[in-house]
């Protein structure tokens, strides 16, 4: 086991996976000489030189397409957003190239492409720059979409992206890449679609990803004082989704609250809610509720803000609510 | 009755004193970042001063301007009050945007200041829409669009370009070139690093120079601007310019050697025009208007401190006109 940073082990797993194999080349805005906006690349420059490390210029729809032909004819891009606010500028090439190639050509061609970079709030960086974008990727057939809260799983569901033939979308976050965390030695792969349970409990499973796996964590802990038995559970993979590990967690607890940032209007947690009460109908204590980023763009006020970002309070109250009904 | 002399040097203190309240705005800005009385990312102007300042002062109030991130002096050039901008920074009700925007979204639809804006490329068609609509109304406007060099390979400054060319629409576009995007020196980012060259294949005029002397901004600029409102033929200027700052305060420009910095340091326009005008200005009048930022700045500075924050109610009426849809 080392200790390692979130962004130290995701940089592990991209130089592991090139090393291993020479079709893996990184390309993003300021990967190379600056090392990284968020020092995810550092050091790789030096590692492997201008023609595996390419420092793109602001041209998102340019080069993320270009990732999906070199991906077509046999390479195997790692493709960097400064954040994934800009990939809006490189959607039309994620949604109707990335993630149609495959079914258009009869099969004959694949996509094996990675997009990767920070995602949803960072802080008071405003509404541009705010945005949650799982959402509308995982709803695309075709795209596979992971984010891990953990050193671990990063490391590990990077280089399952790397070598997955699809494409896949690495969600990371600004507010993750200085945690610390336990990797494995020897790990290699985390696959995609299972879920994991980060803090046993009776009372309540909360859903949640990324970095609202950490607040669902605290919100548990607080809870715990209280006398509330909180089950987290941590999805890692949004697409595939990890079905029957929630479903078994909500069987067992009876209620399910589910936290990630980003708009309520449809999305992750939408998608949840409804397998819980298609899958798990009779042993629902409680509506599935969801704690989410509110319904308005961010605003920069840093107090209105957090105001609309979910945090531990909001969690708290809605698994009191979950519990309470019942009780 | 004034000498002509004269006359150019007030107008030319009128310049350096927008160019001087700019500078230090910035200067307090950073301060304040410092302090964590701002959050989120601030990018400050410092150095490219005598660009909006100078292209500013073409324009009536009724034109349009619309711009990157990188906007506070465009803002102040355009006409913002001090106080609004600095309010803004803090994220206070009384801002322009109303706390709610920050930095990188400076509104102020009273003097027709379209924005600043985060993503790249994408205000660019905004500027051309603004233009569009001027020809529409057969209103006789002007809408000045700036970008930096960056924004030279991304599609919304083609698509814009293309458009506004195709439509003889009445805009400048504006390149602040000032040789990096981010750490990223311009012969990184685009095989022909004349970006007024560009134009050439929109079929539209350029010009290209570098913005030492605030009156050469105005009087290039102003050029362009009376051909777009005068002929609604669009064009698109290249100013080369330098920011003395980091990108933003997270910046610390390790990319550039502190050599080339005092270089450009050297040739400060703000401190340009003020030689200008201690040559040829009265001193007295000189520290006096001085003293007038100082001022200015302070009060500024005062009124986003002592003003009070947005408070959630904002939030919907803000999301929609009308009722709240969900
Ligand atoms: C589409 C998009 N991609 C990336 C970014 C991140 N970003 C912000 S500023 C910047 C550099 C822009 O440089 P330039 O256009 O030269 O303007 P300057 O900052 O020099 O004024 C980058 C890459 C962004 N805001 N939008
Ligand atoms: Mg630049």
């Amino acid at each position: 086991m080392r200790t390692l940073r979130y962004r130290e082990a995701l940089r592990e797993a991209m130089i592991e996976e090139m090393e291993r194999d020479r079709t893996v080349f990184l390309m993003g805005e300021e990967v190379g000489y600056y090392n990284g906006a968020y020092k995810v690349s550092e050091g790789m420059l030096e590692k492997f030189g201008p023609e595996r490390v390419v420092d793109a210029p602001i041209a998102e729809g340019g080069f993320a397409g270009l990732g999906v032909g070199a991906a077509m004819v046999g390479l195997r891009p790692i493709i960097e957003f400064m954040t994934w606010n800009f990939s809006a500028i490189a959607f039309d090439q994620i949604l109707n190239n990335a993630a149609k190639i495959r079914q258009m050509s009869g099969g004959q061609y694949n996509c094996p492409i990675v997009f990767r970079g920070p995602n949803a709030s960072a802080k008071q960086v405003g509404s541009q720059h705010s945005h949650a974008m799982e959402h509308f990727y995982a709803q695309v057939p075709g795209l596979k979409v992971v984010a891990p809260a953990f050193p671990a799983d990063a490391k590990g569901l990077m280089k399952a992206a790397i070598r997955d033939d699809n494409p896949v979308l690495v969600m990371e976050s600004e507010t993750l890449y200085s945690i610390k965390g336990e990797v494995p030695d020897d790990l290699d792969v985390v696959p995609f679609g299972r879920a994991q349970i980060v803090r046993p409990g009776s009372q309540a499973t909360i859903v949640a990803y990324s970095r609202m796996t950490h607040v669902a964590l605290d919100a548990a802990a607080a809870l715990e004082k209280e006398g509330i038995s909180v089950e987290v559970l941590d999805l890692r993979s949004l697409r595939p989704l990890d079905e029957d590990t929630i479903v078994a967690s909500v069987k067992k607890t009876h209620r399910c609250v589910v936290v990630h940032e980003g708009w309520p209007y449809g999305g992750v947690g939408a998608e949840i809610s409804d397998r819980v009460q298609r899958l798990a109908f009779d042993w629902l204590d409680a509506p599935v509720l969801r704690v989410t980023t509110r319904d308005v763009p961010m605003p920069y006020n840093a107090k209105l803000e957090q105001y609309c970002m979910p945090q531990v309070d909001r969690v708290i109250a809605a698994v009191r609510r979950a519990v309470h009904r019942s009780a | 009755m004034l000498g002509r002399q004269t006359m150019d040097h007030e107008h030319l203190a009128s310049l350096y004193r927008q160019m001087l309240l700019i500078r230090r705005l910035e200067e307090e800005a950073a301060r304040a970042y410092a302090m964590g009385k701002i959050g989120g990312f601030l990018h400050l102007y410092i150095g490219q001063e005598a660009v909006g300042v100078g292209a500013c002062a073409t324009l009536t109030r009724d034109d349009y301007v619309v711009t990157t991130y990188r906007d506070h002096g465009i803002a102040i050039a355009k006409g913002m009050a001090p106080g609004a901008m600095m309010a803004e920074l803090y994220g206070k009700a009384t801002g322009c945007s109303g706390g709610l925007g920050g930095s990188m979204h400076m509104f102020d639809k009273p003097n027709n200041m379209l924005g600043g804006h985060g993503i790249i490329g994408g205000h660019i068609p905004l500027g051309v829409g603004a233009a569009f609509a001027s020809k529409y109304n057969k209103d006789g406007r002007v809408t000045l669009c700036f970008f930096g060099d960056g924004a030279v390979s991304i599609q919304g400054f083609h698509e814009g370009v293309s458009l506004a060319a195709l439509w003889k629409l009445p805009i400048v576009f504006i390149c602040e070139n000032n040789e990096y995007s981010m750490g990223t020196p311009l012969s990184r980012t685009l095989s022909q690093t004349d970006v007024s060259l560009k134009a050439v294949g929109y079929g539209i005029p350029h010009d290209r120079f570098f913005a030492t002397d605030v009156l050469e901004v105005e009087q290039r600029i102003g050029q362009a601007v009376e051909r777009a409102r005068n002929e609604s033929m669009p064009t698109l200027v290249e100013v080369r310019t330098y920011r003395f700052r980091g990108h933003s305060m997270s910046d610390p420009g390790k990319y550039r050697t502190a050599a080339e910095l005092e270089e450009q340091k050297q040739k400060d326009p703000l401190i340009q025009a003020r030689l200008k005008l201690e040559l040829g200005w009265d001193a007295a009048k000189l520290a006096a208007l001085e003293a007038s930022v100082e001022a200015e700045v302070e009060a500024a500075v005062k009124f986003a401190e002592d003003s009070p924050e947005p408070d959630a109610s904002v939030l919907e009426p803000t999301t929609y006109d009308g009722p709240f849809a969900s």
